[in-house]
């Protein structure tokens, strides 16, 4: 199992609220790779950010299992789970929030340090100044509060706080999405270069689909609390299997504008429908261009056609010969896995 | 030039805070075509935002003052008109769109009252004309089911149905010019493209010219015929799209568009670095002497650290405030 850090089988979050259950991950199946990122991306309320706090086991999941490093961290108790906690660290869109506005940078980031009982006042010190350094900040910023600093350096100073206990995995909610598109650039390159010097893996989570170009190895497209598509970078760039995510593609602004204005985009019609009660079928459906029959009666398992690249889509024919942009056929054939397995 | 329906001639609006003189708007110059979109970009705290909020007025006073320049609607200066005045050009002959279309409606009202709220406050016509006016704006966005939605309540919506509501709102008195402030940012991506491309289509049918503030470039790259840039405050290029996208003259712009995430950036073997812009956008209230992109600037020389450099014309129609730039002959 040395190949696998993270593997996450048929993970379910429903939360009750008045007029239904809201299905914020509906049988969510994958494993990360030491090494390596998963880059997560879907619009709001695809059940992103409750996916990343089920594998930090910030909240309980309903069923399903989360494995790190071969061990079973599902049911763990808040004891059992805190030398678990060391390997996975979080880091969250808003950097403001997640930092403690009257404690110093400095104690902000040996706190990771006194809850695991390490090092003495000194060390602590010691390792809080490497810390800052590794992020590109100063040791002289430690004896400084959140308030003094840009929103890219709280973000900086967020990530540090995650190196802190040098994990294996940080889950990224969104880090850039609130940072000025100077600033993102900034911190993409950090966290690509912390992941060479630390050997970490990421799970990126994004609603900004051209940001994963820039970080992910393979990325996984969520709509309404499902992978409907998961793939590495570039097949799912230049094969993009699933119509949900060709609109995505579509939909993303180019900063070229000759291409913008000549290019025909084929854009999901009307809004997505609340994850409250989602849609039968496959819940893309209501929105889906090609949508058949089919599709609004039986929900499509996630299942592979090649050995990399995930789909779950009636109409996605198995022959990669017939297959250009999108979805052409109607085939049903092919490798389908059983819908409890997940990709591996 | 006939056809120009609002002309911005040096604008300054400054905020005087115990911290001292911020100067988010200084001497700002631009003209807006009918039927033109005139982006203008740049990132947080480069005073895109108050120049929009100066043409209307809408500045909070205190601290904020706009303390010179004209802004002529049709050669009427909005700056001199009184606070009743200027309440008749706004929503009637300037409408805004904000970006947070919840904080824009009052959560107490239908939106269909909202909708006819606006008009009534402009136009002569009875309640229930307006009403039904109303309805024609909600399915003229293309908000489904209007007579139905109409009696909604703001939190009833998406956000993208707000949005669409909120356009509803500004178009209620055929505007000449719309300004909309980052309109699609808080949208999710899918919804970003249908109601830009509804703005867009809206904005030609009604001949109306728009001042389309983003921070987004492949927003402008979509939408604009002109593109401002700003920085710090100032105005530092503009060109037509094409222009501005092929040949950025300011080292800030052509930054700029290197840092902007692209989606051919997938088909490469490793993830792509990006070419960040070092530093900090520098506090307006602070700014360094000579150019203020200065600081960061990879092509800086001494004499950008003494002077600021005046925005000249470098080739017909392009203009850019770079000392840099110029000794080149606007070429890298």
């Amino acid at each position: 199992m040395t190949d696998v850090l993270l593997k996450v089988e048929g993970l379910v979050k429903h939360f009750r609220v008045r007029g239904g259950v809201v299905h914020a991950v509906d049988g969510v199946s994958f494993s990360l790779s030491p090494g390596e990122t998963l880059g997560l991306v879907g619009e709001s309320g695809c059940g992103k950010s409750t996916l990343g706090r089920l594998i930090t086991r910030l909240q309980a999941p309903d069923r399903g299992r989360i494995e790190l490093d071969g061990l079973d961290i599902t049911l763990l108790s808040r004891r059992a789970l805190r030398p678990v906690r060391s390997h996975i660290q979080m880091i969250f869109q808003d950097p403001f929030a997640s930092l403690n506005p009257r404690s110093t940078i400095g104690r902000s980031l040996s706190e990771p340090f006194i809850v695991h009982r390490m090092g003495t006042t000194a060390e602590r010190r010691r390792r809080v100044e490497e810390l800052l350094d590794r992020v590109g900040l100063q040791g002289e910023h430690a004896t400084r509060f959140p308030h003094e600093f840009s929103g890219g350096q709280r973000q900086r100073i967020a990530i540090a706080r995650a190196l802190a206990l040098n994990p294996k995995l940080i889950i990224c909610d969104e880090p850039v999405s609130s940072l000025d598109v100077s600033i993102q650039a900034q911190i993409l390159n950090l966290l690509q270069r912390l992941k060479d010097e630390f050997h970490l893996s990421y799970v990126f989570i994004t609603h900004d689909l051209a940001v994963l170009g820039h970080i992910a190895d393979r990325i996984a497209v969520m709509y309404l609390g499902e992978f409907v598509e998961l793939a590495d970078r570039a097949t799912l760039r230049q094969r993009p299997l699933h119509p949900y995510t060709s609109a995505l593609f579509d939909a993303v602004p180019s900063p070229e504008p000759r291409a913008a204005r000549s290019r025909k985009r084929a854009l999901p019609t009307g809004d997505p429908p609340s994850p409250v009660n989602p849609p039968a079928g496959c819940r893309f459906h209501t929105r889906c261009r090609f949508a058949e029959d089919v599709c609004a009666r039986e929900a499509p398992p996630l299942r592979k056609v090649e050995s990399t690249h995930w789909v779950a889509c009636h109409l996605v024919t198995a022959d990669p010969a017939q297959r250009p942009r999108g979805p052409v056929q109607m085939a049903r054939a092919g490798e389908t896995s059983a819908p409890s397995r997940g990709p591996s | 030039m006939d056809d120009v329906v609002l002309e911005v001639r040096d604008l300054s609006t400054h905020f005087f805070t115990t911290e001292g003189v911020v100067r988010a708007v200084d001497g700002f110059s631009a003209q807006l075509h009918r039927r033109e979109t005139l982006a203008i970009v740049g990132e947080s705290g480069c005073g895109k935002t108050v120049t929009a909020y100066s043409i209307l007025k809408l500045v909070p006073d205190p601290p904020g003052k706009i303390i010179g320049g004209r802004v002529l609607l049709e050669g009427k200066d909005l700056v001199k008109l009184g606070p009743e005045e200027i309440c008749d050009v706004r929503g009637k002959d300037i409408a805004m769109i904000f970006q947070e279309p919840m904080t824009s409606l009052n959560p107490v009202f239908t939106v269909g009252y909202q909708v006819a709220e606006a008009i009534l406050r402009h136009e002569r016509m009875s309640g229930k004309e307006a009403w039904i006016r109303a309805i024609e704006l909600f399915r003229l966005v293309g908000i489904p089911a209007p007579e139905k939605r109409v009696r909604e309540y703001p939190h009833q919506l998406s956000g993208g149905m707000r949005q669409r509501v909120m356009i509803a709102v500004a178009l209620a008195c055929r505007p000449k010019v719309l300004i909309a402030d980052e309109p699609t940012t808080a949208l999710d991506v899918t919804i970003q493209a249908q109601v830009l491309d509804l703005i867009v289509r809206l904005k030609e049918e009604f001949g109306m010219g728009m001042i389309l503030i983003t921070h987004d470039l492949g927003v402008v790259a979509e939408t604009a015929q002109q593109v401002i840039v700003m920085y710090a405050g100032k105005k530092i290029e503009e060109a037509s799209v094409f222009q501005l996208f092929d040949e950025p003259l300011h080292p800030y712009t052509q930054s700029l568009l290197e840092c902007v995430p692209r989606i051919d950036s997938f088909d490469s073997e490793r993830p792509r670095h990006l070419r960040a812009i070092e530093g900090v956008v520098p506090s307006a209230a602070d700014l360094p002497n000579g150019c203020a992109f200065a600081p960061r600037c990879r092509k800086a020389v001494d004499l950008c650290r003494k002077e600021g450099p005046e925005l000249r014309e470098v080739r017909p129609g392009h203009w850019v405030s770079c000392f840099v730039a110029q000794s080149n002959g606007g070429h890298e």
